[in-house]
């Protein structure tokens, strides 16, 4: 910011157009490719430039999806992903508030093991744990179905982590004049603590979301039927296809309606998120 | 309204340290009692215990003729105001007040008659919306001290509740501190390390160091007898002269009346300069070191040729052989100058060799 003028300034101004081109450039293909025939995709003749099928395309892709692998319309994928992702979300961020709230307020046995317990398991994702934990949620019935879905997601060390921190900023003196004014533990929980995590609950909603949302593997894992696949398992089967034409526009319109939702939640949390990374309300 | 008594009290922690060693302090009804000392000296730990934030490990709180050592703080009857305020940051002033009263499950009419009376006392009238970080450092003050009088609690409890406002500000609110408990007439404990804010608040002071009570009593008494080396350079700004009386130059002026005594103390305050030596005080030459001019009184800071002895006491302690002087007005000697200074005898402190007591001659 210090050079501000001349030459230097249209260079950086041109490095950042051409970040620009590169980032969105694949997304503008997207959009284009959904808005076209897909006999013109096959042939390789796709145009730059929009086509004139929007209407259809959209209209195929959420109420009736492919007519090939899978028959799924798109806005029955698009539920399920906003379920899982929000079950995750405020799932992980309630459990795991409740369980900072008793490491970081209260002494009972065993506390700081516990807390390392807790802290061990960011070592420990789905990945790493997928046969166990795909054989608790068989073994509990709960395969194709949302607590499938999201309960194994949902135990979160990060969470646990960042209240933790947070709630170790909060002053004592405002627990001491909690307990003169007489509120027990669950009021100045319910009245104080909670109010003063709102921005880092939004900030960490808004990443939690998406990071439920962009759920692959787990969903491919678990879901078998197909009324209760997720979007980003739908993608994937849509593109392989064993003996018909991928149909290009409809997987291109799936993945631009994919994009939206987290979009949308970024934009509109944005200030409280960044409120919530930056400054602590104290 | 009620009467605040520790008998023995004790306060020792987990790994040994004792914070508190053993002590007694009687506060009558309607009292203003200061608890002053340097930090670490215990004092913050006593308010504490008598809110009921810290457990008691030995002796008995007694507020109102109820022993509260096993009572929970809300059930206590006290208010307390925090050194940081401790507003609740997302209420508003209004709720920061009234929230310790709908706890209670006092009717919401009542609320908001005691919110809006004490709105008046302390004019946060105008500001009862606004979020505590939309007021100034003196407002949150005042709020803190709303939120302790809507409870009309038998004892209000001050933890240095001036130390993060600006000088100006700090003198104001302590007079106002004053007259509204004169008015409410309600018990009150302050804790405080500022001698001047003890001084003037106190009904009866109390001297803390290292865990224990130096002295008790009226602040005054306190100032004029001070029972020990430590309460007379704590209490009194600048700190007393304390030196040696062993030296053949204090031996020799003191004469027998020295007795036992092996400490000599003198307020800067005491001092005139003159050539002549007091009958039956004591006189010092002194090499003028450096001058403070503050206005209304100037202090001259001056070396004595022969003490090099370092005596016991601790707060503001003064390099051996230094001694300071205070006199009304402007006019001062120059420094690099040698004056001669006297005190009366009736202005002079003795104290045993230790420090620990005061020898009356």
């Amino acid at each position: 910011m210090v050079e501000d003028e001349g030459f230097q300034r249209y260079v950086a101004h041109f490095i950042l157009w051409v970040g620009i081109a590169i980032v969105a450039f694949p997304v503008y293909i997207a959009i284009v490719a959904s808005t076209q025939d897909n006999a013109l995709i096959a042939n390789g003749q796709m145009s730059l430039l929009p086509g004139g099928h929007f209407f259809e395309v959209y209209y195929q892709t959420i109420f009736v999806g492919t007519s090939g692998s899978t028959r799924e319309p798109v806005y029955n994928m698009m539920l399920n992903s906003l379920v899982m992702a929000l079950l995750i979300a405020v799932g992980k961020i309630a459990i795991s508030i409740i369980s900072a709230y008793g490491i970081v307020y209260f002494r009972f046995p065993f506390r700081m093991p516990i807390f390392w317990i807790i802290f061990i398991t960011l070592m420990l994702p789905v990945e790493v744990r997928i046969y166990p934990t795909y054989k608790i949620v068989a073994d509990l019935h709960m395969l194709d179905s949302y607590a499938g879905l999201s309960l194994p997601l949902i135990a979160s060390a990060t969470a646990t982590l960042l209240f933790r921190q947070f709630f170790m900023t909060v002053p004592d003196e405002l627990l001491e004049a909690s307990r003169i004014d007489g509120a027990g533990p669950l009021r100045f929980f319910w009245d104080t603590l909670l109010p003063l995590s709102r921005t880092n609950m939004a900030a960490l909603f808004v990443i939690l979301f998406i990071l439920g949302w962009n759920q692959y593997l787990w969903p491919l894992l678990i879901t078998t039927r197909d009324d209760m696949q997720t979007i980003q398992v739908g993608i994937r089967k849509m593109i392989t296809t064993t003996d018909a034409l991928t149909e290009w526009p409809v997987v291109m319109a799936t993945a631009v309606l994919a994009m939206l939702p987290p979009v949308f939640v970024v934009v509109a949390m944005q200030k409280l998120f960044v409120r919530g990374l930056v400054e602590t309300e104290k | 309204m009620a009467n605040v008594t520790l008998r023995n009290v004790r306060k020792t922690y987990t790994g040994g340290f004792e914070a508190i060693k053993g002590v007694n302090v009687d506060v009558g009804d309607g009292q203003f009692c200061v608890l002053v000392g340097p930090s670490g000296c215990g004092k913050s730990t006593l308010l504490r215990m008598v809110a009921g934030l810290e457990t008691v490990t030995g002796g008995e709180i007694d507020i109102g003729g109820r022993v509260v050592n096993q009572v929970e703080p809300a059930d206590r009857d006290i208010a307390m105001v925090f050194q940081n305020y401790a507003l609740y940051p997302h209420m508003s002033v209004f709720n920061n007040m009234a929230y310790g009263l709908r706890n209670r499950g006092m009717k919401e009419a009542e609320v908001k008659t005691r919110v809006e009376e004490a709105a008046r006392v302390l004019e946060l009238a105008p500001m009862l919306e606004r979020k505590p970080r939309q007021l100034s450092g003196g407002q949150r003050q005042r709020v803190a001290m709303g939120r302790a009088i809507v409870r009309q609690p038998k004892v209000f409890l001050f933890d240095e509740p001036l130390s993060n406002l600006d000088a100006k500000l700090r003198i104001a609110m302590r007079v106002e501190i004053r007259k509204l408990q004169r008015r409410l007439n309600t018990t009150s404990i302050y804790v405080t390390h500022d001698q001047l804010e003890a001084m003037t608040l106190a009904d009866i002071l109390v001297v803390m160091n290292g865990g224990q009570v130096e002295q008790i009593g009226n602040p005054l008494a306190i100032y004029e007898k001070p029972a020990t080396t430590f309460v007379a350079s704590f209490i009194g700004a600048p700190p007393m002269n304390l030196m040696s009386t062993r030296t053949e130059e204090i031996k020799s002026q003191l004469g027998g009346s020295a007795g036992d005594a092996g400490i000599l103390g003198i307020r800067p305050e005491d001092f005139v300069i003159t050539d002549q030596t007091p009958a039956g005080g004591v006189a010092l030459p002194l090499t003028v070191e450096a001058i403070e001019r503050v206005g209304a009184e100037t202090f001259i800071y001056g070396s004595r040729a022969q003490d090099e002895q370092r005596v016991a006491a601790t707060p503001g302690e003064l390099p051996p052989g230094e001694v300071i002087v205070r006199i009304p007005g402007t006019e001062a000697p120059a420094i690099g100058q040698k004056i001669r200074v006297g005190a009366i005898r009736s202005k002079l402190h003795l104290f045993s060799g230790d420090g620990r007591s005061r020898i009356e001659a």
